[in-house]
């Protein structure tokens, strides 16, 4: 094989890659494709192989099986220091002993490249610390030091930037104003971004293509609207936001719609977004999505009757109630405080109403409990 | 009990700054009041005035200056050959030996689970007629096959590689573990061979390790004198030798005085030179 670096660009090309470990299998056959200047989130729990995938990418790791290509060039067992694919590392991984011009100056360096001082300088400007050029990583703050680990990387220009959870050790403010500036630079400089997370509400500010990962294999790709809007599994449903899924039996056909059966209630819901494969499903409806209204307010849309406000919180821009159903399941609605009308109070008889077109059906033989479980590291963070 | 805080740290002081100063300081005093004394004129072996005999360090010096830069080339050479020996076994140790990697730090300081002089008399026999080394180098041409290895150089310097290895060990492994093994594969990321990356961030990250290592190598070994009194021969003395023969032999204490002080003295300037040189102002 040639010493040489690949210069290859393009598309990135992952094909039924599986990594296992022992009996452990990491990733599991996964085809992947990431177009060349998106910015792609891999997204999922800890342990689901997200962060394999992207070492297996880096040339950290080599596949059990599977290609990677970038472009036309297979890179699957391409050293790392031959791939155009730098990293920003969890923890930044900078170098403790160089300075933050030389630790930018890293790659260039290695690469023979004769412009330095001007390209370190440029991407200094561009990340907005180019007063710490002569320190040492140590002296520089969290929110410093990973947007140093970012100029080390981009001065690179490479044809693929991977992000191992770059913003996981920022606390929460900082993380917000960190996402903006990343998407920011990222359509700076036009780079395809790959960035690794658990956390879901960054994959979604931040990403336009996200695949949520779960257990080696990918749930489900797509932009965040679709994602949130119609999610295929109820893994999804539940890793990315909140949902109610209220176990129904399909009953017919009326034109584009199905009629679902809820415990007896009958709602609709668009065919196209229903993932069942038999009779039975699981309607799916975004808390925000509900409507209360008390007995007897007329409402349109779909409308299942006989709850009763089970608990009121209160925060401001809106009112999350849980409504206990008649079939003892209890749904989450979070209602805008934008009408003027008093909240609801505890004990009051209630029906929830929605647009059909918002509901979305899963397969009846899903655990409705997957990604639901609270990863604590996420707990310590928020 | 209400000392005032600010006098609480001076306490704490206290039991080891006494123990120093009696055990320490006013030896070292004497030592420097007996560099600089003369015979007695008339009096019995042993019976020395003080005449302020600055000479003595001059007449020292130029009498032992073989031994001297005997001392330092050994000590530097055991040094190097240790180094050279503990710098893969560290990184092996601290990067690549997996569950083992217990077993092997006990490993490294079990020598010291036996006496220090057994273990340099066994070099004795390693190194003899009687040993694999002599007829293993001697079957394989490398040396002639009237060479012996007992009573030179070579085995001095070989002894003493051997008996501070561990300390040349101990440190680069604590350096070694501390490196966070993503600065490494950051480097490969960056475009950095295997070979760049040792170079430009392994050892780098090492040197501290290295530096206190070769310290705690180098100074012992210019003062030591029992490897040169077991395993070589009048040839290959060292000042250490110099010093001992000069006290305990001849009873002359100015001179085993004077020249204790002169090699404390370059061995301070030879460390200050090279902690400068090094530059880990961190170490000092």
């Amino acid at each position: 094989m040639s010493k040489d670096p690949i210069t290859a660009r393009g598309d990135l090309r992952l094909t039924r890659i599986t990594k296992s470990y022992g009996d452990f299998t990491a990733v599991d056959d996964l085809t992947l494709t990431i177009p060349k200047g998106s910015f792609f989130a891999l997204l999922g729990p800890s342990g689901c192989g997200k962060t394999t995938t992207l070492r297996m990418v880096a040339g950290l790791e080599e596949p059990t099986v599977g290609s990677i290509h970038l472009g036309d060039t297979d890179i699957t067992t391409t050293r790392p220091y031959q791939r155009p694919i730098n990293t920003v590392f969890q923890n930044y991984a900078l170098f403790p002993h160089l300075t933050i011009f030389e630790n930018i100056a890293f790659g260039l360096r290695r690469r023979g490249i004769k412009d330095v001082k001007e390209q370190v300088d440029k991407v200094l400007n561009l990340v907005e610390l180019p007063h710490l050029a002569e320190r040492k990583p140590t002296q520089l703050s969290g929110g410093q030091q990973q947007r140093i680990a970012l100029a080390r990387a981009i001065v690179n220009r490479p044809a693929l930037l991977l992000l191992d959870e770059p913003l996981g050790a920022l606390d929460l403010k900082l993380r917000r104003q960190m996402q903006i500036e990343l998407k920011w630079i990222q359509r700076e400089v036009g780079l395809t971004f790959v960035h690794v997370t658990h956390d879901q509400e960054e994959a979604m500010t931040m990403a336009d293509t996200i695949a949520v990962m779960n257990e080696g294999k990918i749930e489900q790709m797509g932009s965040p609207a679709d994602l949130y809007d119609n999610p295929k599994t109820a893994f999804v449903a539940n890793f990315l936001g909140q949902s109610n899924l209220i176990k129904g039996k399909i009953d017919g056909n009326d034109g584009d719609n199905l009629v679902v059966d809820l415990y007896g209630q009958k709602i609709s819901m668009p065919k196209k977004r229903s993932h069942a494969v038999d009779n039975s499903l699981y309607a799916g409806i975004r808390p925000e999505k509900f409507r209360i209204s008390r007995l007897g307010t007329p409402v349109k849309g779909n409308i299942l009757t006989g709850g009763h406000i089970e608990d009121v919180s209160y925060i401001g821009v809106s009112t999350q109630y849980v409504v206990a159903m008649p079939w003892g399941q209890e749904v989450m609605v979070f209602e805008q405080n934008d009408d003027g009308v008093a909240p609801f109070d505890k004990g009051d008889e209630v029906n929830i109403s929605w647009e059909p077109t918002f509901t979305f059906g899963l397969r009846g033989d899903e655990d409705i409990e997957a990604g639901t479980e609270v990863n604590p590291e996420e707990l310590e963070e928020e | 009990m209400s000392f005032p805080k600010v006098r609480v740290p001076y306490l704490l002081l206290l039991p080891g700054f006494a123990f120093l100063f009696t055990f320490f300081i006013l030896p070292i005093i004497n030592l420097a009041q007996t560099s600089t004394q003369t015979p007695i004129a008339g009096g019995d072996t042993g019976q020395y005035e003080q005449t302020l005999a600055f000479s003595n360090y001059i007449q020292a010096f130029v009498d032992n200056k073989e031994q001297f830069g005997r001392s330092f080339v050994y000590a530097t050479l055991a040094t190097i050959f240790a180094l050279a020996i503990a710098y893969p076994l560290a990184y092996a140790i601290a990067f690549k030996s997996g569950k083992f990697k217990n077993i092997l730090l006990v490993l490294v300081v079990a020598p010291f689970f036996t006496s220090f002089l057994l273990r340099t008399i066994a070099w004795k026999q390693i190194l003899g007629e009687e040993g694999f080394v002599v007829p293993g180098l001697r079957a394989l041409n490398i040396i002639g096959q009237q060479t012996t290895l007992t009573s030179t150089s070579v085995a001095v310097v070989a002894g003493m590689t051997y008996n501070f290895l561990p300390f040349m060990t101990l440190p680069l492994y604590a350096s070694l573990e501390r490196i966070d093994p993503r600065t490494i594969e950051a480097a490969g990321d960056l475009y950095a061979n295997g070979l760049t990356a040792f170079r430009r961030v392994t050892v780098p990250l090492s040197l501290p390790g290295v530096v206190a290592g070769t310290l705690l190598t180098f100074i012992p070994a210019a003062g030591d004198y029992v490897n040169a009194a077991i395993l070589g021969s009048p040839n290959t003395k060292m000042i250490g030798n110099v010093i001992e023969s000069r006290y305990f032999k001849i009873v002359d204490y100015p001179t085993a005085a004077a020249l204790s002080f002169t090699l404390m003295a370059a061995i301070l300037i030879l460390v200050t030179l090279y902690i400068r040189k090094a530059g880990t102002e961190e170490l000092v």
